[in-house]
């Protein structure tokens, strides 16, 4: 058998960390020396428990907060729009529609709606809702919601999308099938995805790349790779291959909360 | 196709459903015909309690009389009105520009906030009627005297629940706006104020009414200075003369025209909201 590919390394890098830190009211130390080194095209998952400081990564990324300490590198200038966001809740506007709604980062770089109705359609298909483009998000289901913030965060094709625990308030066979359709999506556009989780299986189906972390004080523990090639088929779930990972990312978590596996 | 069938066969109707059918047919012919009766009642009552205790009209008037006064008095009564509604549709269309105005300076700068809303307060609290004579003494029109005083009581609702509003928008949305790097004003046009519209039409329904109540009042503490009358002075005239028909047929223009004050402005706030807030949802179950 011979090793594993592992492209990853040889792409180009997109964002670095270095032993970046975040302290609230000068005591609380929400996260502590986190490095982690992001290269086009990877998909990685911050897995870890409650309080181990992913969220507050990913609100350090996109610059929603200062690091107390460390900092944090782009490779190349960075623009508006080359970031998307996606959170717990699908965070739409309920007074605007499906489209409107896609239509907000073009709006807010002042682009009118005639300008990027083909982005705002394509990205609408991508996610399997190119009919519900005149819905209100109150007509639409929790699963396709999280279609339309999804459509939202990647319609400007950003370098990068962080997404905070997206799928965590939805069902399992919903988050099931948002998880292979996310898969597809990130081939199709080429992107960059940074997907923070507690979900074990979650992180093993979806990324390339694992960074597990412990609670007070938020830190990184360790970094896993999951060598399985893309495209990741629905069988993947039942692999011997997965249940591997999963008992390798399982025992790491552990490990993270301080308990024997 | 099993689904969409089993959905379409007509089934036996179950007991809640007989509950819930039931309870609608009460709900939409209640609403209409139990008030309707108890109107009918309360003016039979009214009118049996003046033809029986023989009380004479400039004591009690009968419902039939003071039918007869409104149909009578009604082109003087007419042109009152008029005057009323008009100084209360100013007032509150004053209001609506303030309250909004203020409100949006409020959520723009903390400090314009932390410098106003004590005296928007203290405005708020201090009775109309006391404030009201020294307007007049110091506001030589009269128009503009009756305007600031229905403003003061008015426009306070618009400017507390509009900035309510402005400040409820969604967390994530907002930070949702900061990384696509929003400006100020976009971030008011485009989040803060939809956010804010179910709040705002809150408060304009009862800033509709105080405008009405704001107007009477001053017109009351105003009197007439030459410009034509308002219901309220017609109420304090036909007070002074003993015609008691004529202040029920005054009273009743007004309390109607606060019903249709109220009733617009619902039927603007379900408009606008009906497509997306939860408050103009139909549930069925």
């Amino acid at each position: 058998m011979t090793a594993p590919e592992r492209p990853h390394a040889t792409r180009p890098e997109l964002l670095r960390l270095d032993r970046v830190g975040k302290t609230f009211n000068g005591d609380v130390v929400a996260l502590r020396g986190m490095s982690l080194q992001v290269r086009e095209g990877d998909f990685i998952s911050l897995l870890g428990p409650s309080g181990c400081g992913k969220s507050t990564a990913l609100r350090l990324i996109s610059d929603l907060m200062h690091p107390s300490e460390g900092r944090i590198t782009w490779a190349g200038p960075q623009e508006t729009g080359d970031l998307g966001v996606v959170f717990q809740e699908p965070t739409l506007m309920p007074w605007a529609t499906v489209a409107q709604n896609v239509w907000l980062p073009f709006r807010l770089r002042g682009k009118s709606y005639a300008s990027v109705r083909d982005d705002v359609l394509e990205a609408l298909k991508l996610v399997g809702l190119e009919k519900f483009q005149n819905s209100y998000p109150r007509e639409l289901s929790g699963g396709m919601k999280m279609r339309v913030s999804i459509a939202r965060a990647m319609v400007t094709r950003p370098r990068l999308i962080l997404m905070d625990e997206p799928f965590a308030a939805l069902d399992e066979i919903t988050r099931f099938k948002l998880n292979n359709d996310l898969l597809t999506l990130k081939e199709a556009i080429g992107c960059t995805v940074i997907f923070v989780t507690h979900s074990v299986f979650e992180s093993v189906f979806l990324s390339d790349r694992i960074v597990v972390m412990a609670a007070r004080p938020g830190r990184v523990i360790t970094e896993l790779q999951v060598d399985a090639a893309y495209p990741r088929p629905e069988s993947f779930r039942t692999s011997a291959e997965y249940a591997a990972y999963t008992r390798q990312a399982t025992d790491a978590l552990h490990e993270a909360m301080g308990e024997v596996a | 196709m099993s689904i969409a069938d089993s959905t379409e066969t007509t089934m036996e109707p179950d007991a809640d459903e007989i509950a819930r059918q039931r309870r609608k047919r009460v709900e939409t012919f209640g609403k209409w015909l139990l008030p309707a009766v108890v109107l009918v009642l309360m003016l039979v009552i009214w009118d049996r309690i003046v033809v029986w205790n023989e009380i004479p009209h400039y004591i009690l008037p009968g419902p039939g009389l003071v039918f007869e006064t409104l149909i009578k008095d009604w082109a003087m009564l007419f042109e009152a009105l008029l005057v009323t509604v008009q100084i209360t549709l100013m007032a509150l269309a004053v209001a609506v520009i303030g309250g909004v105005g203020l409100a949006v300076l409020f959520t723009q700068s903390r400090l314009v906030e932390m410098s106003f809303y004590p005296y928007a307060v203290i405005l708020q609290v201090t009775p109309i009627v006391a404030i009201a004579p020294l307007i007049f003494i110091y506001v030589d029109s009269r128009i503009a005297g009756l305007l600031l005083c229905a403003w003061l009581v008015a426009f306070f609702p618009v400017l507390s629940n509009t900035t309510l509003g402005l400040n409820s928008a969604d967390h994530n949305l907002r930070d949702l706006f900061r990384i696509y790097g929003a400006s100020r004003w976009q971030t008011l046009r485009f989040l803060q104020l939809p956010s804010a519209l179910p709040y705002f039409l809150g408060g304009l329904r009862i800033a509709g009414g105080l405008s009405l109540i704001g107007a009477v009042v001053a017109e009351y503490v105003a009197g007439t200075g030459g410009l034509k009358s308002g219901l309220a002075f017609r109420i304090l005239e036909a007070g002074y003369r003993l015609n008691i028909p004529r202040m029920f047929a005054a009273l009743i223009l007004i309390a109607g025209t606060g019903v249709i004050i109220f009733a617009g402005l619902s039927f603007l706030s379900h408009m606008l909201l009906r497509k997306w807030h939860e408050s103009a949802l139909k549930r069925d179950h």
